[in-house]
């Protein structure tokens, strides 16, 4: 059951040879076959409008009121391509080189180089389906740089990519269901996965205006449901983001892999007080612009203005002169905690970093006078036109800056720390997306296939539309072309009911605790133990503490939470709890997962293994593989190791100097 | 920015179900900071009625970073609150101070039931969406990006119009509920793009009838759904729909 079912022959031909020999479906059968899709962000609502298009009855759930609203919609960098339109020297090789070097050789090379190979497709679908994309004068697309490459290769729409994106896989998606081919569930949440003889037959969801239990039958499930960053707290992740599906995945047999590989992004806005519900992200597109510094005296309680130049200290250009402030995420962030814990933090908390426009807006402004050959112009004069074209790049970066902290970017550097921000680890997938349960498939963000140990810049949106568009069509095709003699089967199935009790269950519980302590107070506490002892830095001693922690504190919860309302209506807080519940089990697993690995690689940082600069330090010898666990009852894992064979990118110390 | 602490009257919309007929209930929200969310003032609120073994206050939300677009609150009788081109969960509490009393209501529209409490149904924008909002395309079929260059004037104003977060504000800010706000946003979008001509009529003509079956109520130009609109998508967009639906109703083939 653990194979990852790799094609043979050379890298960049193992994609072409198995489209070329997968098994195919007729169109009379696909109309009797039955997919049941959870989640419809990027990677739900691209498979969905696919398969249904291709003539499978899907079913596609979520748990707003509308899939429109699915975080993919926040993202806001862009999405990259390898269509090298700006002549840089990028190609397929490029990206998929740039991502396994990203993720510091901790992802499988076969499933990036796809990832890289229909990478180009992407952005062909969706300029198609009217994604407005920046474009040139010529009318041609615009492309900026992010972290971790030296090409200009990311497609984009202002600050709203992920919005554009989105919202031309929810309209195709949309058109499917006008056509009959997908049914929509808004405001339903998946709460169990159904298995007859040992593969994935359907799902048990909660109406959330009712609380009705529902059961669904598929021939397959994909689970689209995006990571599992809330189980911090705090994130840049929405509020209604959670691992529930995935986790009762899990439960049902699929390996969890690498859930301790977390992407705490570099620049976000810096929480405020106590009462913080969420952080909110500044686009890593910044950092094209954006120059990142700290004063060079500890405790310096100067005004930024009053700060002269010889007096800053643009660490990441000074510590790594060939990538400056475009280094990868985890790089970016360990080098503001190492300046915020070494004392020269800004800020009243003094847990921020300058990220400073000043340098871009006069150097866009000249270049604003010469294009204009407007001759010799006032200092203001060139300042004001080079705010005009930052406000065209950043603009509603910078509008959603001013109203959460009621200061200027314009007029003041930002304030920027890192916050969690996306999960590299996942559902464990082989080639063809399956997890280790036959007709379970997981999809985008929920499974951790493509990014290692850590995620460049605007790769998320490439892969959860990759998977969604060009992968998941072919190979759940392999697989359904085994099904076709397989009937609906019906509800009343004693698998049905038996999934359904489990829930039922469940529910009941969380309400028998009539305790005093709300969600809210459990989730903020695994919260805290989660950031102080598996976040940016770990070390066995955290770690081990942090298990004992998180085992006391689920016990505590179930014993005084307290769930108001009734099962049988809308009720928010309900929602919460089942979903908490769900992260206090994750959480423990994060920590066993941290702690097995005793080498630092991408935005996992153990302390006790560093290069004498402070650089992660893997080893290759002993955890160059995925770990992949497998839920043993609660609190008890057996690991399954998939070795990682590098062919094409041979693992180097990674650097960005 | 100076920071302050305030105790607010909250008078709130309370609604069972759909079925239930609602009244408005007086909460008091206290030790309020300047630097809170409206939506994390409304956090501490609930907590607090938990804490009382009350039932908290049910309103949607998710990404709080005002992109989502389901947040959907109207505060003291403006759509999205006092701030504006801002979202209910981007407004912070700095724009309210010590003593005040604010009035908060779900979107009132008939073509939005009440579900509970703040939180209304939006479903009929989904179905707007299927009468046309798309360009048929499967996927698969797309030539290579950079085929049709596309006049950056158009892509831009496109890009204006694609911005709306379907919230539905325009709707509640109408006098009339109409929802002709949200319909020109997507119709312009498409059609200022090459990709979106082969269908612009029978798009124009569908999301309108659409429009009209769900409910929502005519455009008498009154301007309040710009003024409210939250990505500030502007009224020309509804001048272009007008266009392209008169030009398809005397065009059309059908």
């Amino acid at each position: 059951m653990f194979d990852a079912k790799i094609p043979a022959g050379p890298l960049n031909s193992k994609w072409e040879d198995y489209k070329g020999h997968c098994k195919l479906v007729n169109p009379a059968n696909k109309r009797n076959l039955e997919v049941i899709i959870i989640g419809t962000g990027l990677a739900g609502a691209s498979a969905a409008a696919s398969l249904g298009e291709l003539g499978y009855k899907v079913k596609a759930f979520c748990f707003q009121d509308s899939p429109r609203r699915a975080h993919s919609i926040a993202a806001q960098g862009g999405i990259n391509a390898a269509k090298n339109y700006q002549n840089d020297g990028d190609s397929v090789f490029r990206l998929f080189y740039d991502t396994v070097k990203g993720g510091d050789y901790r992802a499988r090379e076969a499933n990036v180089h796809r990832l890289a190979e229909v990478s180009g497709n992407i952005i062909d679908q969706c300029v198609a389906q009217g994604v407005p994309f920046a474009r040139e004068y010529g009318g041609l697309l615009s492309n900026r740089s992010f972290g971790g490459t030296q090409v200009q290769r990311t497609f984009y729409a202002a600050g709203q990519t992920g919005q554009q994106l989105l919202l031309g896989a929810y309209s195709a998606l949309e058109r499917q269901v006008a056509l009959g081919n997908v049914t929509m569930y808004n405001r339903h949440e998946m709460l169990d996965i159904v298995k007859i003889d040992g593969k994935a037959r359907g799902i048990i969801a909660r109406d959330l205006i009712t609380g009705e239990l529902e059961r669904h039958f598929g021939h397959a499930v994909l689970i689209c449901s995006g990571g599992y960053g809330n189980v911090f707290f705090l994130s840049t992740n929405a509020m209604g983001s959670n691992v529930t599906a995935a986790w009762k995945a899990t439960k049902n047999g699929a390996y969890f892999a690498n859930p301790c590989y977390t992407q705490i992004h570099p620049t976000c806005i810096p929480v405020s007080g106590d009462h913080q519900s969420k952080l909110t992200l500044m686009s890593e597109s910044l950092r094209n612009d954006g120059r990142i510094w700290v004063p060079k005296k500890q405790n310096d309680t100067r005004k930024a203005s009053d700060i002269p130049e010889e007096e800053r200290d643009y660490y990441l250009e000074r510590r790594y002169p060939a990538f400056g402030n475009l280094v990868p995420r985890d790089v970016a962030s360990r080098a503001a905690k190492e300046r915020c814990d070494a004392g020269y933090g800004v800020g009243t908390s003094k847990q921020a970093v300058y990220l400073d426009f000043a340098a871009a807006i006069e150097r866009y402004g000249k270049v604003e006078v010469g294009k204009r050959q407007m001759g010799n112009v006032s200092k203001e004069e060139i300042i004001k036109l080079g705010k005009e074209v930052v406000a065209e790049k950043y603009g509603n970066l910078f509008d959603m800056y001013a109203k959460i902290t009621g200061e200027n970017p314009y007029e003041q550097p930002m304030r920027i720390y890192p916050a969690v921000h996306y999960t590299m680890g996942g559902l464990w997938v082989d080639y063809e997306l399956s997890t280790t349960v036959p007709g379970l498939y997981s999809l985008g963000e929920a499974n951790f296939s493509d990014h290692g140990a850590n995620r460049l810049g605007a790769s998320a949106l490439m892969q959860g539309l990759a998977d969604g568009y060009f992968v998941i069509p072919y190979t759940v095709g392999n697989y359904l072309a085994d099904e076709i003699r397989t009937k609906a089967i019906p509800t009343d199935h004693p698998a049905f009911v038996e999934a359904e009790n489990r829930v039922k269950e469940t529910i009941n519980k969380l309400f028998a605790a009539k305790g005093t302590k709300s969600v809210d107070f459990f989730h903020k506490k695994l919260g805290k133990i989660m950031w102080d002892k598996c976040g940016m830095a770990r070390n066995e001693k955290g770690l081990l503490e942090a298990i004992e922690e998180i085992k006391a504190l689920r016990a505590e919860f179930w014993k005084d939470v307290r769930v108001p309302g009734e099962a049988n209506e809308f009720n928010p807080e309900l929602e919460k709890a089942g979903r908490v519940a769900d992260f206090l089990e994750l959480g423990e697993l994060m920590c066993m997962d941290a702690l097995n690995r005793r080498e630092s690689c991408g935005g996992h940082f153990r302390e006790e293994s560093q290069t004498e600069d402070g650089e992660a330090q893997r080893d290759d010898a002993n955890f160059s593989y995925v770990a992949a666990w497998e839920y043993k009852g609660e609190g008890k894992y057996e690991l399954h190791k998939e070795p990682l064979v590098f062919e094409e990118c041979k693992p180097t110390q990674r650097s960005y100097k | 920015m100076e920071h302050y602490n305030m105790n607010l009257t909250l008078k709130v919309w309370r609604q069972k179900n759909k079925n239930d007929q609602g009244r408005f209930e007086t909460l008091q929200a206290k030790n309020i900071s300047s630097e809170m969310s409206f939506l994390e003032m409304f956090d501490v609120v609930n907590e607090e009625l938990i804490n009382e073994g009350k039932e908290p206050v049910a309103f949607d939300h998710d990404c709080r970073e005002g992109i989502c677009g389901m947040c959907s609150m109207h505060i003291n009788g403006r759509a999205h609150g006092p701030w504006d081109g801002t979202t209910t969960c981007q407004l912070h509490m700095r724009a309210f101070k010590d003593g005040d009393t604010i009035t908060v209501e779900p979107w009132r529209a008939g073509a939005f039931p009440v579900v509970k409490d703040l939180t209304v149904d939006r479903s009929a924008f989904d179905r707007i969406i299927e009468a046309g909002g798309y360009i048929s395309v499967n996927t698969g079929n797309a030539q290579d990006a950079n085929c049709i260059p596309v006049d950056k004037t158009k892509a831009d104003l496109a890009f204006a119009a694609a911005a709306c977060i379907g919230c539905g504000a325009c709707v509640a800010a109408c006098k009339n509920s109409s929802a002709m706000l949200f319909v020109s946003a997507k119709v312009s979008q498409l059609a200022l793009l090459p990709q979106g001509h082969p269908e612009k009529q029978s798009r124009a003509l569908n999301m309108v009838a659409q429009m009209d079956k769900e409910g929502f109520g005519s455009c008498t130009n009154t301007g309040a759904c710009e003024a409210e609109c939250p990505k500030e998508i502007s009224l020309t967009n509804i001048a272009r729909l007008n266009r392209e639906f008169i030009s398809a109703g005397f065009s059309s083939e059908k």
